[in-house]
């Protein structure tokens, strides 16, 4: 990997656009195409294009495989948690009105949480699965 | 403190999705465990509320996921059907818990027991929101949570054929779920609508609908979900995937998992498409009834000829399901109220009947006829209750399948077929043969090598056991848990006709 100075310098300034990237599809899920879905496996493609780049091992320092393995049940646990509070302020589940005196804020409130955990979930699931073939063999 | 009675619906799927996620984050099979038995016995009293809630208020509950209305939003809608079926799902799911742990313990990797645990409660949540909501698309994906984590269960075995068993349940479950979604989304292109009851009102409005399309859709739910519910000849993946998956997973899939693809099959048939649409336009009843009595028999057959027992009530259970397919087929106020009493009785005994032959493996790690012989005399309680509920099985007066049985025959009667009233006692008597041989390899024979050393079962799985054998007596003689509900499913899903 020592002679591959264009690819490991080529990525290292692409990462930080790819997770800004990542995170645009995510806070503009709301108005315009892209949402949590789509942020997750871009966000996950950034720590995909890292463990290919420079290996995998040197990946497991940035993102653990104790941290990937909690962010997938975190994430559902942010949604489904969501939907519990709206419960616990009266509401039917999912039922966002309570976050907030306004309405319409309220519910964007609520669209943005939810959509976090399903970013979570989403990358969590995707980098598990690379770790998993990756390591495959060894 | 908020009232949670509104919000019961929400509550049946939501327990168990927390109770998974619990587990995944604890990471401690015993603890796990112990949160999964919180769980799972918390949720028949939702599912029991819910149904007298549904018996006293005489109609159906609705519940607004996001207060969206139908048919814009998600509609959770309990009626007496779903009810029954929750109630049955969520019972057998916290029935067989105590026999879990030291099941799971036994069979499964000290660090992937938590991850079972996990799974199971997925599992349970996906069943349980089959059963609940009332729009196709959100059932759907209810199948493939259900499904993905059924594959796990399977693949997690001991055997290596575990994993071949669990990769051919993929395939044909995913064949079969796409069928499904195939045929949701020509409902859609059709009529505009993903919810049940509004796509069943578009279509009986005065509006004229293409037919082509309309039976397309219903062939493709149709098969779809014959393949999930192992309608022979779509059953060759089940009884691999019974057989070596672990005993917990075979005993919650054989009481659960095909039950609820047969109520979504039915709330489709019935209420989506409606009764005149399913059996007058398409053959969907005389395919029914034939490739019902084809499983009692051919399925009933290989399970007379196998050498494992545990494969051996996978084939009988591929005939238990031809009974209550026969009952759908025959569609009239007898044959479906024993279709739904089988759908319960058939759950109490063949899960009774799997958590013996997983009591035997905890003792002597093997299901093999070789390795059973003369295991009665060692483990009695566990073998008798085993007996029992193969008795139940067979049909005989005075136990839970008589009961079915009898309604199935009085609906064949009011059909007018006296020759599937032979079919149905002719297939009984092959259910003698196999329950016969399991009986006498256990008990006449002189104890194996490994059943010789074999010991009474732990308390832990023999008070599941033994509850669900006096179940099995029980439901013989008191019929008002199954016949009188599935008398009232059946009127519900023959109200269209009247």
């Amino acid at each position: 990997m020592k002679l591959d100075l264009v690819l490991r310098v080529g990525t290292k300034i692409l990462l930080p656009f790819i997770l800004v990237f990542a995170l645009y599809v995510q806070f503009h899920g709301d108005y315009g195409p892209g949402g949590g879905f789509q942020a997750g496996v871009i966000a996950a493609g950034m720590v995909i294009l890292y463990a290919i780049i420079f290996g995998v091992n040197k990946a497991k320092h940035i993102v653990p495989q104790a941290l990937v393995e909690a962010m997938i049940p975190l994430g559902v646990l942010i949604y489904a948690g969501t939907g519990t509070v709206s419960l616990l302020l009266g509401y039917n589940y999912l039922d966002y009105t309570g976050f907030a005196g306004d309405f319409l804020r309220a519910h964007e409130w609520g669209i943005l949480i939810v959509e976090l955990g399903v970013l979570v979930t989403v990358s969590g699931t995707m980098i598990a699965m690379f770790y998993a073939f990756a390591e495959r063999g060894r | 403190m908020i009232d949670l009675q509104p919000h019961l619906p929400i509550l049946q799927v939501v327990i168990p999705l927390l109770g998974s996620l619990l587990t995944a984050f604890i990471r401690r099979g015993t603890l796990s465990w112990l949160v999964t038995l919180i769980v799972t016995w918390t949720l028949p009293f939702i599912a029991v509320a819910l149904f007298l809630q549904v018996q006293a208020a005489g109609a159906p509950i609705y519940y607004k996921l996001g207060n969206w209305e139908a048919p814009f939003g998600i509609v959770y809608k309990v009626d007496v059907l779903s009810a029954f079926m929750l109630c049955l799902v969520s019972g057998a799911a916290a029935v067989i818990m105590p026999f879990a742990r030291k099941s799971v313990a036994s069979e499964i990797d000290s660090h992937q027991q938590s991850w079972y645990y996990t799974m199971y409660l997925l599992c349970l949540a996906g069943l349980l929101g089959i059963i609940i909501t009332n729009d196709a698309f959100n059932a759907f994906v209810f199948l493939e949570v259900s499904s993905l984590s059924t594959y796990v269960l399977i693949a997690l075995g001991r055997h290596r054929r575990a994993l071949v068993a669990s990769y051919q349940y993929l395939i044909m479950g995913t064949i079969g779920a796409t069928l499904y979604i195939i045929g949701v989304g020509l409902l859609y292109l059709l009529t505009g609508s993903l919810n049940f009851d509004d796509i069943a009102a578009r279509l009986t409005s005065d509006l004229v609908w293409p037919l082509e399309p309309l039976l397309a859709a219903l062939a493709f739910i149709f098969v779809g979900l014959s393949l999930k519910l192992a309608l022979f000849p779509l059953h060759v993946w089940l009884p691999n995937a019974y057989a070596y998956a672990p005993s917990f997973a075979t005993v919650f899939l054989a009481g659960t998992a095909t039950k609820v693809a047969i109520y979504l099959l039915v709330r489709v048939m019935f209420e989506v498409f409606g009764v005149a649409l399913t059996f007058d336009r398409l053959p969907v009843a005389e395919i029914l009834i034939v490739l019902s009595v084809a499983a009692m028999f051919i399925a009933s057959f290989s399970a007379v000829f196998e050498d494992n027992a545990k494969r051996m009530l996978a084939y009988s259970s591929v005939a238990q399901i031809g009974y209550i397919t026969l009952g759908i087929g025959l569609f009239n106020q007898a044959g479906l109220t024993g279709a739904f009493a089988h759908v319960a009785n058939h759950a109490v005994m063949k899960t009774a009947l799997f958590l013996a032959l997983g009591a035997a493996f905890y003792r002597i790690g093997s299901v093999r006829f070789s390795d059973l012989e003369g295991i009665g005399r060692r483990m009695p309680l566990t073998m008798g209750a085993l007996v029992i509920a193969g008795i139940g099985l067979m049909g005989t007066p005075g136990t839970a399948g008589f009961i079915s049985k009898w309604y199935l025959a009085m609906g064949a009667l009011e059909a007018g077929s006296w020759l599937l009233v032979f079919l149905i006692v002719a297939s009984s008597l092959i259910s003698v043969i196999y329950v016969g041989k399991l009986v006498e390899v256990m008990w006449l024979r002189a104890p194996s090598p490994a059943a010789a050393e074999a010991k009474e079962a732990p308390l832990s799985m023999l008070v599941p056991l033994l509850l669900l054998a006096a179940a099995t007596i029980y439901l013989g003689f008191d019929t008002r848990l199954t016949v009188d509900i599935g008398n009232q499913i059946a009127t519900l899903l023959l109200g269209g006709l009247k």
